[in-house]
């Protein structure tokens, strides 16, 4: 097994609604969304975003997407026009997700470092 | 009508591309202009324009954008759908018509509005009735904001901009109506869709999240290869190929910049998402795990499959209320050593904001360049990083305690650490906070007001 970034599997967008911040995954390739749905748990997102994060994470699948999404109680910093931070509204966390580490068996990390050196 | 129609965003929210609602008009086919205009803060802004002027609370690009377009408009019956009106959608009204009219289109153009969804001069009558509007986050009852309340509107959906259509308005101006309203309304007018008929209201709704934030679903802010999207400069805007079975197609006008592939939709359709089984919306709630989508076509996507379940029994409320001052500055420091003078910077400014006895519901810094965005996660920046923004904000609900802040930052061009510079803008601006409270509503209790008269 290797470790590599999520960024190399899957692509996101990130949004608010009040304090909380919802992150959207989507895996690049179809076969890779089970992947996502064992690894990125919604226990391992909480402990990603501590110090950002305050409250629950509640993980949602969407397999016709590929893809999960992700809300993030209480990672705001109040939200909207309370909020005193640059990213008020979570704008970056997508990415912020995508720095997370996950395990994949080495043929893929060996496709994975392929495909970026094309 | 068997013909797909076709139904263009112009605009993702007040602020957006003064030139898309023009483009959208004249550089392809389209039967109906979508316009987006509103968000939670923007309705308290118009309430305080309205307070001061009767005639204004209202998005005010409106009327030159329609004053440039009308001969389109007529030229062509192209409908436009927006909820320009704000807090005041009889006075947009009225200087739409007034422009129509000295252009020289009288008895040749239809203005209708939706109004109705203000119920701020309601709010006593509710909370005595035992509605007590309890924020949706926290549970508490709007009585405890209740003597700081700035406006308060209702979100209707696409069925009262479907009933103004179906009178004959070729432009609707509509208050709070949701983002999806204004792409489904223009559906259930044309297609007839039953109150009931749950899945292609579905399909309707989620036809307009995808358009909701305009070139969001059409390259814009799309994280695949982002730079090997063509042409960014002449981004086109969504238009949506919409079927009556519920069916459509996202596209955009021929010869413009953007891309639109299925990866770039499921970006998009993921923004702002809650539940995807739960989409509630006024209309219906609309199930996104339901979703088929496949590329028809360069910079095409069709949507199908969608379902969806019957509405709630409530409308969302959207209260705005004051809730203290706030006020952010910020400093740059260059090489060597940026980083570690931006963090001198914040221990200075934070020791004599202590000195004076000046208490904060939260002082928040962030160095803009090292860890602004993404927390610990972005690491420690490198030693030799070229430069750091030191930002500091403070919030309060004492605004003398605020201002007195504003007067904390820009000494520290002479008197701290230094190759500091930025400072040019002067001091920090002392801002009210205009929070907002969600809140739901029995939908016995409001009634959307609908009207059309000839310019």
């Amino acid at each position: 097994m290797a470790r590599v970034k999520l960024i190399e599997i899957a692509h996101a967008r990130s949004g608010d609604k009040g304090d909380t911040s919802n992150v959207g995954i989507i895996a690049y390739k179809p076969e890779h969304y089970p992947i996502l749905v064992k690894q990125v748990t919604a226990a391992r997102v909480k402990e990603h975003f501590k110090g950002i994060c305050f409250g629950e994470v509640e993980r949602f699948e969407i397999p016709n997407l590929h893809a999960l999404n992700f809300l993030l109680h209480k990672s705001l910093d109040g939200g909207g026009t309370i909020s005193l931070r640059t990213d008020a509204q979570g704008k970056t966390y997508s990415t912020a997700m995508l720095r997370m580490e996950i395990e994949v068996d080495d043929a893929l990390a060996r496709d994975l470092r392929g495909s970026k050196s094309e | 009508m068997t013909r797909p129609i076709r139904i263009a965003n112009g605009q993702g929210f007040w602020g957006d591309s003064l030139q898309a609602p023009i483009e959208q008009v004249r550089r392809g086919p389209i039967d109906y202009l979508g316009l987006d205009y509103l968000a939670e803060v923007t309705m308290s802004i118009m309430q305080k324009q309205r307070s001061r002027d009767p005639r204004s609370g209202y998005a005010r690009d409106f009327v030159p954008m329609i004053e440039e377009v009308l001969p389109d408009l007529v030229e062509h019956n192209i409908k436009v759908v927006a909820n320009a009106g704000g807090v005041n959608p009889e006075a947009c009204r009225d200087a739409v018509i007034e422009v129509a009219r000295r252009k020289g289109f009288a008895g040749k153009i239809k203005v209708g509005i939706v109004a109705g969804d203000d119920v701020m001069d309601r709010l006593d009558d509710f909370i005595a009735r035992g509605i007590e509007l309890k924020n949706l986050d926290t549970g508490e009852p709007l009585s405890s904001v209740r003597s700081r309340v700035q406006s308060a509107n209702i979100y209707f959906g696409g069925r009262p901009v479907a009933e103004c259509l179906g009178k004959g308005g070729q432009i609707v101006i509509a208050g709070r109506v949701t983002d999806t309203g204004l792409t489904l309304g223009p559906m259930i007018h044309e297609f007839g869709w039953a109150e009931d008929d749950w899945n292609k209201l579905a399909a309707g709704t989620i036809a307009g999240h995808t358009v909701e934030c305009g070139a969001q679903c059409t390259g814009g802010n799309c994280m695949i290869d982002w730079e090997a999207i063509p042409n960014g400069a002449d981004i086109g805007y969504p238009v949506i190929e919409a079927n009556p079975d519920g069916t459509f197609v996202i596209t955009k006008h021929e010869g413009t910049g953007g891309r639109i592939t299925v990866a770039g939709i499921k970006e998009q359709l993921l923004y702002e998402m809650g539940d995807p089984r739960e989409y509630i919306t006024p209309d219906c709630v609309a199930d996104f795990t339901s979703i088929h989508l496949e590329q028809a076509g360069t910079d095409r996507v069709r949507f199908s499959g969608i379902t969806g379940f019957p509405a709630t029994e409530f409308y969302k409320v959207s209260v705005s209320y004051s809730a203290g001052w706030k006020a952010v500055g910020s400093l740059v420091y260059a090489w060597p050593d940026a980083f570690k003078k931006a963090q001198a910077a914040d221990r200075i400014v934070r020791e004599r904001l202590d000195r004076l006895g000046l208490k904060y519901d939260e002082v928040l810094t962030e160095f803009v360049g090292a860890n602004a965005c993404h927390g610990a996660l972005a690491g420690t920046p490198p030693a030799d990083i070229a430069e750091v923004v030191f930002r500091i904000g403070v919030r309060s609900e004492d605004k003398g305690a605020v201002e007195r802040f504003t007067r904390e930052v820009a000494p520290l061009a002479l008197n701290g650490p230094p190759t500091v510079t930025g400072f040019g803008a002067g001091r920090p601006k002392t801002e009210e906070i205009v929070a907002y409270w969600p809140a739901l509503i029995p939908k016995t209790e409001v009634q959307p007001r609908i009207s059309v008269i000839e310019a």
